[in-house]
């Protein structure tokens, strides 16, 4: 099994487009096969798949393959391993890229297992070593206190990617590339895990993961009452509510809310943190903030590590001043 | 007879450790503890323990925890059993020793074969140190059982196993035949605390222990990984902190700072 080559993007698709998590990994992908010098593919599993493609031919696969199956439309995971496996065993990459969303984070160990090859969980950094060509994967560790470089020993070697971690790739309808459809078998067997019932559950204001502003709070707030002065500061704003793991584990705000590495990852202009220690599990959801301000009473507490201003003191005197400041400036 | 449950708990660093106690060693590319500290079961496999009881309670069965690594805290890893499971099988060699997911599950699946007959596998959705979210969905892969991923709401109905899985805007309700593995994530709810009871029964009973002898298993030929470095990323200090006559007033000048810089 030597004659594995370039990369493959496992591509998703929302209302019909590429998800902005493929054209991330469509940009990383091509930075790798350019330093492999072998070329960027990418696959599509579903149906109705054409402008997809074309798509995805623009962000810069030479190739794309489309697997269509009826299966596959319904979004069974169960279906995605088995024709993941298939297109691999096809298309022989030295590397597949899978973004680690809802999705991914489960299919890409599936489809690891599955091959019986190693995989790099939540890279957000990929490169390719000089000597051995192998891919080399960064990936935060104990809850992002450390960073490890991670290789796999066989190939495909498979990394699913965080999220936002790599700019989408631009567009240039002027790229050319070809569409191949690839046959995937699918018996009906292998879905063994359905859905059975899928439930939205309503919020009231700003979605936290599209806000520009977001106030969030922490253990340091010491119950539910204060979320409502972090929601008056975020209406002021036009932004969204967040907390920490520790507010959303003792039931003072609903874990929809959390964000960190096992709740939202979001990108905000601005992140105000109240209350907030700043363990690295909650920086992995904020880091890619522009600017986080800072509001704690620990005047050694790391959130003003990771914070550009900040303010050591009660947060009870300091957040009422602060967020009548902001309206005065505001008017 | 109930629901045959396997409970996998993995023991390790305590994520409470301050930023400025949490060493790591470059060369064999583990976190070093801090001296003297305990390390603890890992939070999400707690969540997992809390499942495994409530469908315990709900459904009638057994709990049996395995926990894999080359050596344990007895307090620590018996924390399980102190919460109400019924039986622990400790998986402790040197060669447990690893952060490559295919060889741990390859370990447990091995264990899980030994164990015998079993309706339902529950795993936190991740480990705390190497955050590897892999283990318990490669586990199922070998096993070649259905997987429910990030659950947090469990029963078996039935023999169907059926969970609430988070979403970013909801949750999913997916349900899979038995046997199946389920993962749990901390939005299930706070662990039980075990009782003084639950210590007492604990304590008088004695954990299985096998080694890589008794499962048969080469390790030698399974890692798929390999950790190249281990470093903890320079962080700058760079954050202008605002003071003022009083707090009130550094939260005002706080804002004046912001709109300044244009920020706001």
């Amino acid at each position: 099994m030597a004659d594995e080559t370039g990369v493959l993007v496992v591509g998703e698709i929302r209302d019909g487009r590429l998800d902005p998590t493929t054209r991330e990994l469509l940009n990383v992908g091509g930075t790798l096969a350019k330093s492999l010098g072998q070329s960027l593919q990418a696959v599509l599993l579903g149906s109705d798949l054409a402008n997809a493609g074309a798509e995805a031919i623009a962000c810069g696969a030479a190739r794309v393959l489309l697997a269509e199956h009826p299966l596959l439309g319904e979004g069974h995971l169960d279906a995605r391993v088995t024709a993941l496996q298939q297109v691999c065993q096809q298309a022989k990459p030295a590397i597949v890229l899978i973004a680690r969303n809802e999705v991914g984070r489960e299919l890409g160990p599936r489809l690891a297992f599955r091959l019986g090859v190693g995989l790099a969980q939540d890279a957000v950094a990929l490169s390719v070593d000089g000597g051995s060509k192998r891919l080399l994967a960064t990936r935060p560790v104990y809850g992002g206190n450390a960073m490890a470089v991670v290789t796999m020993v066989c190939k495909p070697q498979i990394a699913t990617v965080r999220p936002k971690a790599f700019a989408a790739a631009e567009k240039n309808e002027a790229l050319q590339g070809e569409v191949v459809r690839v046959p995937v078998e699918i018996p009906a067997s292998v879905v063994k895990t359905r859905v059975v019932q899928k439930v939205v559950e309503q919020r009231a204001g700003v979605n936290l993961e599209g806000a520009r502003v977001v106030v969030a709070g922490g253990r340091g707030l010491g119950g539910p009452e204060p979320f409502k002065e972090l929601e008056g500061l975020a209406q002021l704003l036009g932004g969204a509510v967040g907390a920490s793991r520790p507010a959303c584990d003792a039931g003072w705000i609903d874990h929809s809310y959390q964000v960190g590495l096992t709740g939202k990852i979001i990108t905000p202009d601005l992140y105000i943190a109240v209350g907030i220690s700043g363990a690295s599990q909650h920086i992995s959801g904020c880091s890619g903030a522009k600017v986080i301000v800072a509001i704690n009473n620990d005047p050694e507490a790391n959130i003003f590590k990771e914070a550009r201003y900040g303010a050591a003191g009660d947060w009870k005197k300091i957040l009422p001043a602060f967020t009548e400041a902001v309206r005065e400036l505001l008017k | 007879m109930g629901v045959r449950m396997i409970l996998c708990a993995k023991q390790v660093l305590d994520p409470e450790t301050p930023l400025s106690a949490f060493k790591v060693d470059r060369e064999t590319k583990r976190a070093v503890p801090p001296p003297g500290a305990d390390p603890v079961v890992n939070g999400f496999d707690e969540n997992a323990m809390e499942a495994a009881l409530q469908i315990k309670e709900s459904a009638g069965g057994t709990i049996t925890v395995i926990s894999m690594g080359r050596s344990f805290v007895t307090d620590v890893i018996t924390k399980p059993l102190a919460m109400g499971a019924d039986d622990l099988v400790l998986l402790q060699d040197d060669a447990f020793d690893t952060t490559d997911s295919f060889v741990v599950a390859s370990v447990l699946a091995a264990a899980i074969g030994k164990i015998g007959a079993f309706d339902l596998v529950l795993c936190g959705r991740q480990a705390s140190d190497w955050d590897n979210a892999q283990v318990p969905l490669g586990l199922a892969e070998l096993l070649g059982i259905p997987c429910l991923n990030l659950a947090k709401k469990v029963e078996v109905v039935n023999g169907c196993a059926r969970i609430e899985r988070i979403t970013t805007d909801g949750h999913d309700v997916l349900e899979a035949p038995l046997p199946a593995l389920i993962t749990v994530t901390n939005e299930l709810g706070e662990p039980r605390i075990p009782t003084i009871k639950g210590l007492m029964d604990a304590a008088r009973k004695k954990p299985t222990v096998w080694g890589i002898g008794d499962l048969g298993l080469a390790l030698s030929s399974l890692a798929k990984t390999e950790v190249v470095d281990l470093f903890i990323p320079a962080r700058e200090k760079r954050c202008e902190l605002i003071s003022g006559e009083d707090d009130a007033d550094a939260g005002r000048k706080l804002a004046l700072k912001l709109r300044e810089a244009k920020i706001i």
